[in-house]
């Protein structure tokens, strides 16, 4: 069932308290990357009036989900799953927070937020979780590239090091 | 019970008039990382007035080693010895959960004798965890020593079966997809019938001293009292849900596994506070013996592994699955999407203190800083589970 990003807060009220639903218990709240790919399709095509068989590139743009898993506490029932994406997996990559309905999604969406990048409009305290403040990328997407060095951190001393260079310019050495 | 809500967020609060960030009165305090109370590396953000807390932001993240990603990166089986660390006082729960979740996706299934093993340590790795914990518990209202040592001589006899079953002490990796990786060695369910047969005379013993106790009662009841709404509606699983009176044990909703062949209550607090969490964990002790009891006689013999079952070249077709089972701490859920190949496309573990740490504020608002350290013991976190 496909519904318009819009009206989410209104959908997940509704499968909170529908008396026949009653999913009140938002257990597992993740991220999901899919990162744009080119597929290639065998295609079956009249090419100068004969049937071949044709390589075709299908194009999918990237994107990013949120994934929910919901569950009744009441009936016992589950689990249904609740999918919101992403416009795409830049600029735009942002979903509606779930946590004004189900409070469980606090912690867990800002673990989205942390590790895949996915912004949840209308959370609370939308802060790094398990990463320190200060780190810049995601490290859940696939296209995450890990740091050569991860005891890297930034120190006044990269300030001083910086103005030194500066004094003495280093000559470029030519390959 | 209701709970208020907390007012503010963000790491560091406005409470001064004028603007600042402190108007004198008020106390920050930064409780660990390296604070004996935490059990671990974490740390809790307080603002105090006097030594009531006025806001409390959990922080962790320290041992954040990025469990998911490493499991993306490796075939199925070889993240089995990862799931380990997780949670490293019930590493075979956490091999269950991560077995299940890969057999509901990739259909094999478990032989028999199999269940029983998994239901047997499974119930082993229980008894452990809640008599340590309880013991934990104790050491942090002040009862220094005698309680946590006197549960870890229980916990070490637990130990010994694993020892001799798996190989390792805590980081077990017993269970692989479609059933366990050994069989019972000679002696061994003899020794496990001694230990669940002499089980109830150290619980009597110990509920004697400890249940009625005067100051364990002053210092626990009515303190982190948890309604049953906020506790639904914040995904509180485990013993905490239960201790506020809510029917959910997966046990008894999934009954994934075998675990609808035998009788056993599900005991249900009453008033969602500490000293129901720490009650909730003896009766639960009681419950898993029941289980035990049930599960060694009724142990049939036979294979222990899905024939079909492969160890190299493992590849799950194209789909996802979520497999969740109640470990001693919650429900400890695998999502796990497969695109085909040798890895998992997405790899996510629920980890239930993790999640049970969401209301930590909520129930230490007003309470004060000695209440605060009880209640997170109540809790029962591993920072491994916590931080993946």
């Amino acid at each position: 069932l496909l519904v318009a990003p819009a009206d989410a807060l209104a959908v997940a009220k509704f499968l909170r308290d529908d008396p026949n639903l009653r999913l009140e218990m938002c257990s597992n709240v993740t991220g999901v990357d899919w990162p744009e790919r080119d597929e290639k399709v065998k295609v079956k095509k009249l090419v100068d009036g004969v049937e071949k068989e044709v390589e075709e590139v299908r194009h999918h743009p990237g994107f990013q989900e949120a994934v929910y898993h919901l569950f009744s506490v009441s009936l016992k029932h589950g689990p249904v799953v609740l999918r919101q994406r992403t416009v795409n997996r830049g600029d735009d990559c942002s979903v509606t927070s779930l946590t004004p309905v189900w409070r469980g999604c606090e912690f867990q969406e800002r673990e989205a937020y942390d590790l895949f990048g996915l912004r949840f409009t209308g959370h609370p305290d939308l802060r790094r979780i398990l990463m320190w403040d200060e780190f810049k990328d995601h490290p859940m997407r696939k296209d995450y590239v890990e740091p050569d060095d991860y005891e890297y951190e930034p120190t006044p001393h990269d300030e001083v090091h910086d103005r030194s260079k500066a004094h003495y310019p280093v000559p470029e050495v030519k390959a | 019970v209701s709970n208020p809500a907390p007012q503010t967020f963000g790491i560091r609060p406005k409470v001064g008039q004028d603007g600042s960030e402190m108007d004198g009165e008020m106390l920050e305090v930064s409780m660990g990382p390296q604070h004996p109370s935490t059990h671990g590396v974490f740390r809790m953000d307080v603002v105090l007035d006097g030594e009531t807390v006025v806001k409390l932001k959990p922080v962790f993240g320290y041992l954040h080693r990025n469990h998911e990603k490493i499991a993306e990166g490796t075939s199925y089986l070889s993240s089995m010895p990862y799931t380990d660390r997780l949670d490293y006082f019930c590493s075979l729960t956490n091999n269950w959960a991560y077995a299940l979740a890969v057999e509901k996706m990739s259909g094999l299934v478990v032989p028999e004798r199999a269940e029983y093993i998994r239901v047997i340590t499974a119930e082993l790795t229980r008894l452990q965890n809640h008599t340590s914990l309880c013991g934990f518990l104790l050491q942090d209202m002040g009862a220094l020593g005698t309680p946590l040592m006197w549960a870890f001589r229980e916990r070490e006899k637990v130990l010994d079966l694993f020892e001799s079953l798996t190989g390792a002490r805590m980081m077990c990796n017993y269970m692989r997809f479609g059933g366990c990786r050994c069989d019972l060695p000679p002696g061994w369910l003899e020794q496990a019938r001694k230990l669940v047969d002499d089980y109830p005379r150290f619980l009597e013993e110990f509920e004697t001293l400890l249940s009625g106790n005067e100051i364990l009662m002053a210092r626990t009841q009515g303190v982190g009292c948890l309604s049953k709404e906020l506790s639904v509606s914040a995904s509180i699983t485990g013993p905490l849900l239960r201790a506020a009176g809510v029917d959910y044990d997966l046990r008894k909703v999934d009954r994934y596994g075998i675990y609808d062949r035998f009788e056993f209550r599900v005991p249900l607090g009453e008033h969602g506070d500490v000293y129901d969490r720490y009650m909730i964990r003896v009766l639960e002790l009681r419950e898993s013996l029941k289980i035990l009891q049930q599960a060694l006689k009724q142990i049939p013999e036979g294979p222990i592994i899905d024939p079909k079952a492969k160890l190299r070249g493992f590849r799950p077709k194209v789909g996802e699955s979520y497999g969740r089972i109640e470990g001693p701490k919650g429900e400890i859920g695998f999502y796990l999407i497969s695109d085909g190949g040798a890895n998992p496309y997405r790899y996510r573990v629920r980890p239930p203190s993790f999640i049970n740490l969401t209301i930590l504020e909520d129930m230490c608002l007003g309470r004060s800083i000695a209440d605060a350290v009880i209640i997170l013991g109540s809790v029962d976190i591993v920072l491994g589970e916590v931080d993946r």
